[in-house]
């Protein structure tokens, strides 16, 4: 590097301009990628993006401290956007009335399954706390999932990671899944790809149809509220176990 | 737009004062979230104002995951060390939660409603 460069390289690294441009890029890229492949959930545009950005912090050398100062311009956004999702989750309030009780155990038994299966899971194959910590709310949206890691003694980001990956698993095994098990309701696919995979499955549900992406999105928002309210006051119950 | 997001805000801001001033094991937005719900509950409707800024905020969601996702790189280590746990309890977990949620649905349902698979679980 010139030592002009230098100089332009020190006054880029310091500013959060180039944080919060470099993130943007990254996701236009990686959406760019996701419409090319028609749409394959295997080219999730997060995923590509975080590639691209941890490939560029690592060959830049910038820590993640130094790239955040930027990025958290976008992160914040992820508090108004969890509050947003109480408007789908109210225009649904008439298809959550008509299906109530199916609704309502369906997603008791699948938040507890995601919570619990996951520690047990983890803890099985011998996971730390922190990382078992980290797993327990994979299945809600992002935005809470890390509200709940936060508040657990999980690792905020590590969760986000998972969650992502949870989201993935499912839009892309939920449909052999249902056909495998003769499912054919829409309303149940949808929610149970919702309650499994938040927002990534929502998406998947959607191309399926205007119900089952309906009905994913009730589960998104019912599971996301449930889980935050649940896996905090169930730790206590797990506690010992988890210590042990 | 302003007014819309003014809103989440005010909500965001008043789930957060409470969740922390009662010491609540529920993170503030969430709590923002309810409260938005009932409110729109109480009033019979969004408006399209709010509907219009909810949805431009959820259309992008995935983009607000990318900063955090790429936080992976201060665990990369801690990965590479749990890859087996994560990555059974990612597989093995989400296939259950999937099942599960589906096969008491489909109990629960049973044959009303619309369900066309008319199989018993």
């Amino acid at each position: 590097m010139t030592p002009r460069l230098g100089e332009l390289w020190v006054y880029l690294s310091a500013s959060p301009l180039l944080g919060l441009t470099v993130t943007l890029a990254a996701y236009q890229g990686g959406y760019w990628l996701y419409r090319r492949s028609g749409m394959n959930p295997l080219a999730n545009p997060v995923l590509i993006a975080v590639a691209i950005l941890v490939s560029l912090l690592l060959i830049t050398g910038t820590s993640y401290q130094t790239y955040f100062n930027g990025a958290q311009f976008v992160h914040f956004l992820l508090g108004p956007a969890t509050v947003a999702l109480a408007v789908p989750l109210y225009a649904h309030i008439k298809r959550i009335r008509a299906m109530l009780v199916p609704v309502v155990t369906g997603l008791l038994a699948g938040s507890l399954t995601a919570v619990l299966s996951a520690i047990a899971i983890a803890k099985l194959f011998g996971a730390t706390t922190p990382t078992v910590l980290s797993l327990a709310p994979k299945s809600v949206t992002t935005p809470i999932a890390m509200g709940v890691a936060e508040q657990i003694g999980g690792i905020p980001s590590l969760t986000a990671v998972l969650v992502i990956a949870t989201g993935i698993l499912g839009a892309v095994g939920g449909s052999y899944i249902f056909n495998a098990m003769k499912l054919h309701s829409p309303a149940i696919r949808g929610f149970a790809i919702g309650v499994a995979s938040h927002g990534i499955g929502t998406a998947r549900a959607f191309q399926e149809s205007e119900q089952a992406g309906a009905f994913a999105a009730l589960a998104m928002g019912m599971n996301g509220l449930l889980t935050a309210l649940l896996l905090p006051a169930l730790l206590p119950w797990l506690g010992t176990w988890l210590g042990g | 737009m302003v007014a819309a997001l003014t809103q989440l805000l005010l909500f965001q801001l008043a789930g957060e004062v409470i969740a922390r001033g009662l010491d609540l094991p529920v993170p503030g937005p969430v709590l923002g979230m309810v409260f938005l719900f009932l409110t729109l509950v109480l009033r019979g409707e969004a408006g399209a104002n709010l509907e219009g800024t909810s949805q431009g905020l959820l259309q992008h969601l995935s983009l607000l995951f990318v900063p955090a996702g790429t936080g992976i790189i201060v665990h990369i280590h801690r990965v590479a060390d749990e890859w087996l746990p994560v990555i059974f309890s990612l597989f093995i977990s989400t296939a259950a939660t999937l099942i599960v949620t589906a096969l008491v649905m489909r109990m629960t349902l049973g044959h009303k409603a619309g369900d066309t698979s008319g199989e018993t679980a």
